[in-house]
């Protein structure tokens, strides 16, 4: 009966994460069409831009190898078993021992590997200005979000995020220095790995300031639909990350009944669009960085994050 | 018995040695010697595992040979019978992609005569029980190493490797001997039995530990003393290369363990403070070195560096851990030290492979030459992205394993007590996690650019697939790096007695664990089930293809790249290996090699084009070798004036030298 439980809950995690992505975009683009006093797109827009890509035929450049072809999939797949793993509305989903943190983390390393080679598999210099980019940001962003894991880990005494959600979620946690580093880290980690401003601007086509758009410029129809897709669920696992380890508030428990589950869904609706809300006003606040300045600017969360570990290895009551 | 069959097996190589010495010019002189070699390698290799999983008592054997009082001990414990799995395999798959990449060495006679002999040196050099049979064993090793690097020497950067090999060498192996003579004490017992009986001060250990690190390190690939392996590796052929980079440094590896935590007894805090530091900076060092290259031989060899230095992370948490009291702990670290040995063997022979396939089909090894052969060698391409993805620590496959063991023994580090080791771990792992994004970029770089992309010259245009004897060896490979990616808990398990044997503690059972997951400490503490996860991934990308394919569109139109309106049709606009790692190289190479980029702009109206040139420093040649270089020159350009005196002269210096003999002689007496 626990199995079937657990199981019913991660299947539910999967579809949740996969219907709600798309949703999460167009909320963050409607709010900012709206601080910019336009009208903006529907919410649903996403949806209907994404089936009306699959629908389309894929125009191929014309010396696109097999792995142009199968990136797409593989980086779709590998972020949504990396979404799928991460606690969002319950903590006691059937696979979450599967992949600790870390091994998250790596999951979508390599979907970021997949998709950097494709944008060098054509061979324009659009590709490879982009993956150039890409990984240059990436060495920086990665080791600074394995800093914050090490510090997350240190403090509750595992890399399993399951456990990590529910340590914060019990009395046992308090206000801590190397804690609020690590939200800090995590935050810088979570909008350079997303491409937002002010790192990438994912609604641009401008060649000085495009990264991620550059890598998936020769992607059309259904390749670019599951592009599109990944993407939009990398920015929910992000933001479920957060939502899971610093405000685990409403989050069902294992073994958590019906009442307690709708509970949970429904709070995690609300930090969804709270996270949403926060995150179109912070991109339209600021402006967009020079390249070369984003490493200082992800070399911050990297120190953040090394500080916060020292923190802990030095005393556990930092 | 199975030390009876790898000395037979060692035998065979060396009687494949001078077959091929003798026959060298003859056809079926390659497929014999390489045949020969692969059988040796493969019973070499059934025998080893036989001996590391049975755990069977420990075989020992003294031959009647080298000096006459001490005689030749072998013996293969749990440790020495990892290793021997480590070099057979790796010697076996060398020996499989030869049969094909070798009929097309110019030269085989510099080659057959010294392969076998050089597979033969390091399998002794792992059986050896005691100091003489080691180092002469070593020796070995490196001299027909050295030869096998000196193959193609009408090349002059080829001569100027093999001199820096050799000088290298020697340091490491007269580094080493004094190192055993520390060990052996006055008594002069050389045998590894009377050694690790014995009892040594700290300043005996502090000197041992500095000379392990000289030694072995030099042979490994330690920052400073790397520089002749990007040199020597790239040079010699490529299965070569590959035994070099796979398999030698692991000897040095072994060299290091044997002698620092098995022969010299319980660790202190501080030695693995010294080897926490010099692994942490060759980890991150090696990385970006790896990243400036263009050859793509030299890439591969820079990056051995980088992982020789997650080894001795490993190494230098387990000598901390153990000298801590905690066994758990330090056979969690030496487990993820000895899988990541397991694993770079694999996966760092396939990618050299790889390279020489592609060096065999087009005769080039600088990226910048290449580009687009993923279409015209699809299986060779293949093979070398499993190995990419592989050694860029990305799961499902075996690189994260051992990354991810090594994290979970940083993670344990916060119980140990010393103020020094509580602020250097978490530097070293911020460094350890810096190294893995790079090496991610480093493939990328790497294989976007020899493999995918348009072919930026004719010979990569018309480059051809490589022969079925290198496919399989890449392919078995690239196999296992998945197999011991989806399977990690097999390998911890069969490590276990090598961790039992030198820490005295062993990881927990991972064989029954649910799922096949692998669980270092506790359930509720870290997991990580890699069969799983391959099983997801592939099903979820076979459900989306799936489901797209069934109810939305699958058709495909093939037409001109769109680059955004304008593509050009020169493959010369793409990105270069240069022009990729730039973003790198300004971010970290500003500091590291002291990159400067410098635009030289035409007036205007001028037309010609403008021109970046770009600088690059390597400090730790600046720094540590130019003054000795420079010093060695002065003296010798000093000393040179006394090859041209007159006889009157000469005559007066012996004079002068003789009374100035009696004169100390008349003093000290």
């Amino acid at each position: 009966m626990a199995l079937i439980h657990d199981l019913a809950v991660q299947f539910a995690q999967m579809l949740i994460v996969l219907a709600l992505a798309p949703g999460l975009v167009g909320l963050v683009r409607k709010v900012k069409a709206r601080l910019t006093r336009r009208r903006g797109a529907s919410i649903l827009q996403p949806y209907r831009d994404l089936s009306r890509l699959i629908r389309k035929d894929v125009v191929l450049a014309e010396n696109a190898s097999w792995l142009f072809r199968v990136a797409p999939y593989l980086i779709f797949a590998a972020t949504w078993v990396a979404a799928a793993l991460v606690p969002t509305f319950a903590t006691g989903i059937e696979f979450n021992w599967a992949a600790d943190l870390i091994a998250i983390i790596a999951l979508l390393g390599s979907a970021r590997f997949f998709l950097a080679l494709a944008g060098m598999d054509v061979g324009t210099s659009f590709g490879g200005i982009g993956s150039s980019r890409e990984v240059m940001i990436a060495s920086l962003a990665e080791p600074a979000m394995l800093m914050t894991v090490f510090t997350l880990a240190l403090i509750a005494g595992s890399t399993q995020l399951s456990t990590i959600a529910a340590f914060m979620n019990s009395p046992a946690v308090g206000l801590s220095v190397s804690l609020g580093l690590a939200l800090f880290a995590l935050i810088i980690v979570a909008i350079a790995e997303n491409a937002r401003i002010p790192v990438d601007n994912p609604a641009t086509h401008l060649e000085l300031t495009m990264v991620h758009e550059a890598m998936v410029l020769e992607y059309s129809g259904r390749h670019l639909a599951l592009i599109e897709l990944a993407s939009a669920l990398k920015l929910l696992l992000y933001i479920s990350l957060i939502a899971c380890i610093f405000a685990p508030w409403g989050m069902a428990g294992a073994q958590a009944d019906f009442a307690a589950l709708t509970l949970g869904a429904a709070a995690y609706l609300i930090k969804l669009a709270i996270a949403g809300v926060l995150l179109a006003v912070f991109e339209t606040a600021i402006a967009k960085m020079r390249v070369f300045r984003v490493p200082q600017f992800i070399g911050a969360a990297l120190m953040l994050g090394l500080l916060g570990t020292l923190l802990r290895f030095v005393s556990g009551s930092f | 018995m199975n030390l009876v069959v790898v000395l037979a097996c060692v035998a065979a190589l060396l009687i494949a040695a001078v077959l091929g010495a003798a026959t060298a010019r003859t056809r079926a002189c390659t497929p014999i010697v390489y045949g020969m070699s692969l059988a040796a390698c493969g019973i070499a290799l059934v025998a080893a595992l036989a001996q590391l999983l049975s755990n069977a008592a420990t075989p020992t054997l003294v031959l009647p040979l080298t000096l006459p009082w001490l005689g030749a001990h072998f013996r293969i414990d749990a440790l020495a019978a990892f290793f021997l799995v480590v070099v057979d395999l790796g010697g076996g798959a060398a020996s499989l992609f030869a049969l094909g990449y070798g009929t097309h060495e110019e030269a085989p006679q510099r080659v057959l005569p010294f392969y076998p002999a050089f597979l033969a040196a390091m399998n002794l050099v792992v059986i050896a029980d005691d100091a003489f049979t080691f180092l002469l064993c070593w020796e070995f090793m490196s001299l027909t190493s050295w030869a096998l690097v000196m193959a193609h020497h009408r090349d002059a950067d080829n001569r100027r490797a093999g001199f820096i090999y050799l000088v290298m060498a020697s340091f490491g192996t007269f580094a080493l001997m004094l190192c055993f003579g520390l060990l052996a004490g006055p008594s002069g017992g050389y045998a590894f039995e009377v050694m690790r009986a014995g009892q040594h001060g700290p300043l005996i250990a502090a000197l041992v530990l500095t000379l392990a690190l000289l030694g072995a390190g030099s042979k490994a690939g330690l920052i400073p003393l790397h520089v002749w392996l990007p040199l020597a590796h790239p040079a010699a052929p490529s299965h070569v290369s590959a035994l070099m980079s796979g398999v030698m440094t692991k000897v040095a590896v072994y060299g290091f363990i044997r002698i620092v935590l098995d022969l010299l007894g319980a660790p202190n805090w501080w030695s693995s403070m010294a080897v926490l530091a010099i692994a942490g900076i060759t980890t991150v060092m090696g990385v970006l070195y790896a990243l400036m290259q263009h050859d793509l031989k030299r890439l591969l060899a820079y990056h051995t560096v980088e992982n020789i230095g997650i080894v001795f992370i490993g190494l230098g948490l387990a000598m901390g851990f153990k000298a801590n009291a905690m066994p758990f702990a330090a056979a969690l670290a030496l487990t993820a030290a000895l899988f990541h040995v397991f694993n770079h063997s694999l996966f760092k022979s396939l990618l050299f492979f790889g390279a020489g396939s592609v060096l065999t089909a087009t005769g080039e090894r600088d990226m910048e030459h290449l580009g687009g052969l993923i279409h015209r060698m699809p299986c060779a391409a293949f093979a070398f992205l499993v190995g990419c993805v592989a050694i860029s620590a990305l799961p499902p496959l075996n690189g994260f394993v051992s990354e991810w063991l090594t994290f979970q023994a940083i993670l344990l580090s916060p119980a140990v007590t010393q103020w020094g080791l509580k602020i250097l771990v978490p530097g070293v792992g911020a460094l350890l996690a810096l190294s893995a994004a790079l090496a991610a970029a480093c493939f990328v770089k790497a294989y976007g650019v020899t493999f995918l992309g348009r072919p930026r010259t004719p010979v990569a245009a018309q480059a051809k697939e490589t022969d079925r004897f290198s496919l399989t060896a890449m392919f078995g490979l690239a196999a296992l790096c998945l197999l011991a990616g989806i399977l990690p808990g097999f390998v911890i398990d069969a490590l276990a007695p090598v961790s039992q044997t030198l820490i005295g503690s062993r990881m927990p059972v991972q064989a029954s664990d649910p799922w096949l997951s692998i669980v270092p400490i506790a359930a509720s503490r870290s997991s990580y089930d890699g069969l799983l996860v391959f099983v997801f991934i592939g099903l979820a990308g076979l459900i989306a293809a799936w489901a797209i394919h069934t109810f939305a569109s699958r058709a495909i139109r093939r037409s001109a790249a769109w680059d955004c309106g304008t593509p050009d049709p020169s493959p010369l606009t793409q990105y270069t290996a240069a022009s990729f790692a730039q973003p790198i190289r300004r971010v970290y190479g500003t500091l590291a090699f002291r990159a400067r980029e410098r635009v030289e702009m035409p007036p205007p109206g001028d037309p010609r084009p403008a021109v970046l040139h770009v600088s690059l420093r390597d400090l730790v040649w600046d720094w540590c070798y130019a003054p000795i270089e420079g010093s060695i020159a002065t003296t010798a350009g000093y000393l040179n004036q006394y090859q041209f005196l007159t006889i009157r002269k000469y005559l007066s210096v012996v004079f002068g030298l003789l009374i100035l003999l009696l004169l100390v002689l008349a003093i000290w007496l």
